[in-house]
């Protein structure tokens, strides 16, 4: 019996992954934003190599944060729409691992691919090596906190008619710490200082997230169902 | 003791004790700002650095201070009414949100004057500042969720979570952005030993801040009460309370809450 919550944790996770799978165009959409955001920056702003480069770091994490708000919206809508998570609030498994099971989902179909395309938005924006790296690191930590944060905000607004302004409202101070440390790493790796302080930083942060929100979360859920 | 929050917690009587709190926590707030204001204004020595221009920090700090404490008032009001469904702590949490932006914008406004002849500029993108600034959006944020929710009690909830999640983050959130950067003067007053301010112009600060709580609460019960009149339309005592006690014929349909 011990094993029937965390059966149903795969059970959540193979599901939406699946789902994912067969909505395949969809799955593009979150990053195809993110390229096209990282891609105005230069023609907005400048060309210059150098300009890029000091620019980088906080072009590509607010890319991301975009993105990840974007993406954001479909993570309950679908299922709160055909009753499927009101059933999943059933359920006698606990919900916030259930909750969880479909966040590490959405996070592999649209963070995890955003982390993968950093290094070609690294060459874009003409950043060194070291950076790239950086980059992909506050990215690979970040993007989980993202998912994470914003699904609360998403869970709270899913049962409103239009909840994407507010989800942007409610999610972007949130995301404000992240946005610092990821960026204020990228930049110090630039130039050549040291950044596991900022990496330990988000990796508590991410700790924090990981423990605490799904309880937010299912909380949320429950309270949007009503 | 306990029997005097259950009828707080009871709409008509709290209609009845804030009614009767409300002009003397008005009187109280207006004698120490009235004091804190001479003593600050006038009797506190001009800075000697900062001349005159230091004396907008009487408004500026306390109304800093309630901002940060309206959020955390908010969450707690939140919290109690999530876990134990008390309908006086969801119109607390709700009617302090617009309250406690009020302030954050004050402190803001405040902080941009002061920052003029000090800094140079009406806004630096210093550590405190933009802490401020994220905290009106959170606040924003409360109320556009709030406004964005029919059902009042869904509303609070929905709300209540918001705001503890918030309050979990306020603290990382000012950390993280002080550590960013930071232009804004140390803490003067909070140091435990000794403050770095003069009892001159503490005494004032503090007077000020106490009359800004008060007036908080003032405007607080005051705000509790028009709400609770507006929930509570269709029940016996408010319509008692109103001299009318014929049923609308609006509220036929609509159950009595």
């Amino acid at each position: 019996m011990a094993s029937r919550p965390l059966s149903a944790f795969w059970a959540i996770l193979r599901r939406d992954l699946l789902l994912a799978f067969r909505h395949r165009g969809e799955l593009a959409n979150p990053l195809l934003f993110f390229l096209m955001i990282v891609s105005l920056y230069p023609l907005g702003i400048s060309p210059e190599p150098d300009l890029l480069r000091a620019i980088a770091p906080g072009a590509v994490w607010i890319a991301a944060l975009l993105s990840a708000l974007f993406s954001m919206e479909n993570l309950f809508r679908g299922d709160f729409q055909d009753g499927t998570l009101e059933q999943i609030a059933l359920s006698p498994q606990p919900l916030p691992l259930l909750l969880a099971a479909k966040i590490l989902a959405h996070w592999l179909v649209s963070g995890l691919p955003m982390i993968l395309m950093a290094p070609v938005l690294a060459l874009l924006l003409s950043m060194p090596a070291a950076a790239t790296w950086a980059l992909v690191y506050t990215l690979a930590l970040g993007t989980p906190l993202l998912s994470l944060i914003g699904a609360v905000g998403t869970a709270l607004t899913v049962g409103l008619k239009r909840g994407g302004v507010l989800l942007t409202l409610l999610v972007m101070p949130l995301y404000i710490p992240i946005l610092i440390f990821a960026t204020n790493a990228v930049s110090a790796a630039a130039a050549g200082l040291p950044i596991s302080g900022q990496l330990y930083f988000l990796a508590a942060l991410l700790v924090l997230a990981l423990t605490l929100s799904p309880l937010a979360i299912a909380a949320a859920v429950r309270i949007s169902l009503g | 003791m306990w029997s005097f929050f259950h009828k707080l917690a009871s709409p008509k009587h709290f209609y009845r004790i804030a009614g009767a709190w409300i002009p003397w926590l008005g009187g109280i707030t207006l004698l120490l700002m009235v004091v804190g204001l001479y003593l600050g204004l006038w009797v506190a020595p001009p800075d000697y650095q900062q001349g005159d221009s230091y004396r907008i920090m009487f408004v500026h700090v306390p109304a800093a201070w309630m901002s940060l404490f309206i959020y955390v008032f908010m969450a707690v009001c939140g919290g109690i009414g999530l876990i134990w469904n008390m309908k006086m702590a969801d119109i607390m949490a709700m009617t302090s949100a617009p309250i406690g932006a009020s302030f954050t914008f004050l402190a803001l406004v405040t902080g941009s004057i002061w920052g003029k002849p000090m800094w140079g500029t009406w806004w630096v993108w210093d550590a405190r500042l933009t802490s401020e600034l994220i905290l009106l959006f959170l606040y924003l944020g409360y109320i556009a969720l709030q406004n964005a929710i029919e059902d009042p009690r869904t509303a609070a909830r929905a709300g209540a979570i918001l705001a503890i999640v918030g309050s979990v983050n306020i603290p990382i959130i000012h950390y993280s952005v002080e550590w960013w950067n930071t232009l804004h003067q140390g803490p003067t007053v909070t140091r435990m030993d000794k403050p770095a301010i003069h009892s001159s112009m503490l005494w004032p600060l503090l007077l000020m801040a106490l009359a800004f709580q008060l007036y908080f609460f003032t405007l607080l019960l005051m705000r509790a009460r028009v709400e609770l009149l507006y929930r509570e339309r269709r029940s016996r005592w408010v319509r008692e309370l109103m001299g009318n006690l014929q049923p609308s014929p609006l509220s036929n349909n609509r159950e009595v809450i």
